[in-house]
């Protein structure tokens, strides 16, 4: 199945230039092409509902959103100036400290993941791909954790009305 | 056939790459992005793990997973637009007012 493949590397392609840009808006477009590419992976694992929520929540809702708020700030450019000019090996030090704490967890995870002896575990036949089964899962085995969901998403309403709006007493 | 570990470790390298970008970039918006390919990654994970074991399980998380990142990045880029009022500025080492 070259499918994987493909998918996989256009998500690790443009998750590593979204790490790269310096100018947001392009970070958050690339960002929108990883997550279409996630959204082919679903579909290979036979999950059609997560898939479409992909697509829709995240490109579609959230990733808006955070264009919206680049665009509003009207502040593209990163203040890095300075620091792209100094040689990578002396930025500053937590900078380098972090990269390579990034560098050795990707290299313990890779470990950890291809040190297994045993035969390589391939999927079985049986899946969960119609919507009609998740739904009566979610309603049924989960509906105490979906109303607690729908409390959490009036709290974060309400959070940031209060959060962006504008301090009265500024203007007085 | 792509098995179950070949997903994991992609989701890994995903990981890994919004770890990076989390510690590197001095962007607060880049920095919220980071977070979200980090979700993603486990997001991931968890649909490869809930289609091997042939659970809806790992479905029902994702879900949950998602509406958990839309709130968080609500809230967050509100803080972004609230702070970005304050100093005029996105680079997260201007905001050293609670450092000793």
């Amino acid at each position: 199945m070259t499918f994987f493949y493909v998918f996989g590397a256009v998500a690790v392609i443009a998750s590593l230039l979204v790490i790269a840009q310096r100018n947001p808006i392009y970070s958050v477009l690339l960002l929108i092409a990883s997550f279409g590419a996630l959204s082919g992976l679903y579909v290979l694992l036979d999950a059609p509902f997560v898939a479409v929520t992909q697509i829709i929540v995240y490109a579609g809702a959230i990733m808006v959103l955070f264009l919206f708020v680049v665009m509003l700030l009207n502040a593209p450019h990163e203040e890095t100036e300075h620091d792209e000019k100094i040689h990578p090996l002396r930025r500053p030090g937590p900078m380098r400290f972090g990269a390579a704490l990034a560098v050795s967890l990707l290299v313990e995870l890779l470990w950890a993941l291809t040190r297994g002896n045993g035969e390589p575990n391939a999927f079985g036949e049986a899946s969960v791909s119609s919507v009609r089964t998740l739904g009566r899962v979610l309603f049924t085995e989960y509906a105490f954790a979906f109303e607690v969901t729908s409390v959490l998403i009036l709290v974060a309403m309400v959070g940031a009305v209060v959060l962006a709006k504008r301090d009265p007493r500024a203007h007085t | 056939m792509p098995t179950l570990n070949d997903y994991l470790v992609l989701s890994a390298i995903l990981f890994a790459i919004g770890t990076a970008g989390v510690f590197v970039r001095r962007n607060l918006i880049t920095i919220l992005l980071s977070i979200e390919i980090m979700l993603n990654a486990v997001n991931l994970s968890f649909v490869a793990f809930g289609r091997s074991l042939g659970t809806a399980d790992g479905q029902i998380i994702v879900f949950f997973v998602m509406t958990v990142a839309a709130a968080e990045a609500a809230v967050g880029l509100a803080i972004v637009i609230g702070l970005f009022r304050h100093r005029e500025s996105l680079n997260p080492d201007t905001f050293t007012s609670l450092k000793w």
